[in-house]
């Protein structure tokens, strides 16, 4: 009886926030909503020891905080949210750490295909981020079955970064950008209709050599007072091969387009906010490129211990700076 | 027929009187908002203000050491005041942080570097300066500025250039094995193209958000992001508490 009452009196509670909670969202969407989120979901450790429990707990009670605010993020008419689950920099905790945080993943993302889940509720697309051949194949196999069987969904998409820093994918959006351009000027042929000619040869020969020589000094630590015109040969030489397009004689040349298209992230627009838990204000080289224009908020509060009022005073904040934002963005 | 005209009539005034209502409590809670931040501006202009009196004796001795390279970001429109930055790298070289990275996205402060550079005794511009800027005997300020244009276009040109000494290693042609790009290699590119500043340990935000405005990104990996305010509001004893919680930091790297 007394159990019955117990259940009874939870859902009605739980209803009642359920309903707070659409009145509060419908007051913010009076404003501009964030169409992308993005958090660092740091503080997992620190609370299991905070609260006495084991660390494996603390990462579980992180997990529920995601559903949480993932939930709230999707009611608030959310289309995008970005997690950091996993940094490159975390392969170098202690190996059983690792392990069972792969483990937990693995375990999370077969739960999440459920049917009754979140992912089902509002028809979210999974995509995992990040350079995943880093992981071990069991969990690799899972975020691609994972991704594969949400590849339909249409309404919500999760980014989750797994194995990810900002420098590795910069660094691969670089290199792939790189083979691009260069299958397509080596096996179409096109450096075959070079102009040959010694003086433009000798113009780019000639400032790659003083600009090999000027790093070759850079990095002895040498003293090297004529750097300047080094460098802005390389510049001229640089911006001959930015200039050159497919036409007969001319290079073609990476350009930025090129290098954002093969970020991992190209996936999602850049995100609107970003909220780094536990109060820490550093971006642990997560969405370095992502976030020129993107306010940055960190509450204290551990990431097991965030809640709905954190999220209703980030988006409060983003509405409050969304005009200086918006003109920022079309200044790039 | 003639009931549903007047039914359909009522909803849609209950409509928008309920979106007139929610409109009203968006602006109330937005009103409030402000309300709070000026409290908390009021706040940091007292403690400011104790903190330059010498009140707080904990921010009487600051573990310089710690900060090797400080980058500071201006917003644009007010980083034409010359006189409030050159105050502010005063300041800087006062308490003894003499390597300093100056950012504003449209290059505004680059156009004022002669200005600066003449009211300022003892600076000289980091590309005068050979050895590792974090390493020199501190006689003088290092000073770097830096625009949006120092940012993604950088690497672009940075990825041209190995591209381009790639093709001529290659005698312009062949195949290319295995992975061409590593992050050393980019860095020495970022290098030669001109970008020689190195990951600055803390970012000071001189703007309305805090927000790094397309800052050279490979460069602020792990770098403390801290807002100040605007430039206009600029104040010593602020940035006194922002170096000193700098100097309390401690960092996991990801362990």
């Amino acid at each position: 009886m007394h159990k019955d009452t117990g259940g009874i009196t939870s859902n009605l509670l739980g209803g009642l926030c359920s309903c707070l909670r659409r009145c509060i969202f419908g007051i913010l969407s009076m404003g501009p909503v964030p169409n992308h989120i993005a958090f660092i979901m740091d503080g997992n450790r620190r609370f299991a020891k905070k609260t006495n429990l084991a660390e494996g707990i603390g990462h579980k009670a992180g997990f529920s905080s995601l559903i949480s605010m993932l939930r709230y993020c999707y009611e608030l008419g959310v289309k995008y949210v970005t997690v950091y689950a996993f940094s490159i920099d975390n392969f170098k905790r202690k190996p059983k750490e690792v392990q069972s945080l792969m483990e937990l993943m693995r375990e999370k993302i077969e739960e999440l295909l459920q049917d009754e889940s979140i992912i089902n509720e509002y028809g979210v697309k999974l995509h995992f981020i990040g350079n995943l051949q880093l992981l071990a194949e069991p969990v690799r196999i899972s975020m691609e079955k994972a991704m594969k069987v949400t590849a339909h969904n249409k309404q919500r998409v999760l980014l989750v970064c797994v194995a990810y820093t900002s420098s590795d994918e910069i660094v691969h959006a670089v290199e792939e950008s790189f083979k691009e351009i260069w299958n397509a000027t080596v096996s179409n042929g096109t450096i075959g209709q070079l102009d040959r000619s010694p003086k433009r040869n000798g113009i780019r020969v000639n400032a790659q050599d003083s600009c090999e020589d000027y790093a070759r000094q850079d990095a002895d630590g040498s003293t090297d007072r004529s750097g300047k015109t080094e460098t802005s040969s390389c510049n001229g030489m640089v911006e001959i091969a930015e200039e050159g397009k497919h036409d007969q004689g001319e290079l073609p040349a990476i350009k930025l387009t090129d290098v954002e298209k093969n970020m991992y992230m190209a996936v999602a627009p850049d995100p609107d906010i970003l909220i780094r838990t536990s109060g820490e204000v550093r971006l642990s080289n997560f969405l370095l490129w992502q976030t020129s224009t993107c306010p940055l908020y960190s509450p204290a509060a551990l990431w097991p211990e965030i809640g709905l009022r954190h999220l209703v005073w980030a988006v409060l904040n983003f509405q409050r700076h969304h005009s200086y934002l918006e003109k920022k963005k079309k200044q790039f | 027929m003639d009931l549903k005209y007047p039914a359909r009539k009522l909803s849609r005034s209950v409509l928008t009187m309920g979106n007139v209502g929610l409109q009203l409590l968006w602006y109330f809670l937005h009103i409030l908002l402000s309300i709070w931040h000026s409290i908390l501006a009021i706040r940091c202009f007292i403690e400011s203000c104790f903190i330059t009196c010498g009140v707080l004796e904990k921010y009487k001795s600051l573990n310089i050491a710690k900060l090797r390279y400080l980058a500071i970001v201006i917003e644009s429109e007010d980083a034409h005041q010359t006189s409030k930055v050159v105050k502010l790298l005063q300041w800087l070289d006062s308490i003894g942080v003499k390597n300093v990275c100056l950012y504003d996205m449209n290059g505004v402060l680059k156009k004022s570097k002669e200005a600066i550079f003449g009211k300022l005794k003892n600076a000289k511009p980091i590309e005068e300066v050979n050895e590792a800027v974090t390493l020199h005997v501190p006689e003088h300020m290092t000073l770097e500025f830096v625009s949006y244009a120092d940012g993604k276009e950088a690497m672009v040109k940075a990825a041209n250039f190995i591209f381009v000494e790639n093709l001529k290693r290659q005698n312009f042609g062949g195949e290319i094995d295995g992975q061409v790009i590593s992050e050393p290699l980019l860095n020495e590119a970022l290098k030669v193209v001109g970008c020689k500043g190195p990951e600055p340990d803390l970012l000071l935000v001189y703007g309305p958000v805090r927000s790094h405005l397309g800052f050279p990104a490979w460069r602020i990996r792990y770098t403390e992001i801290v807002h100040m305010g605007s430039l206009n509001f600029l104040r010593y004893g602020s940035l006194i508490k922002a170096i000193y919680d700098f100097t309390k930091v401690h960092q996991n790297y990801g362990t």
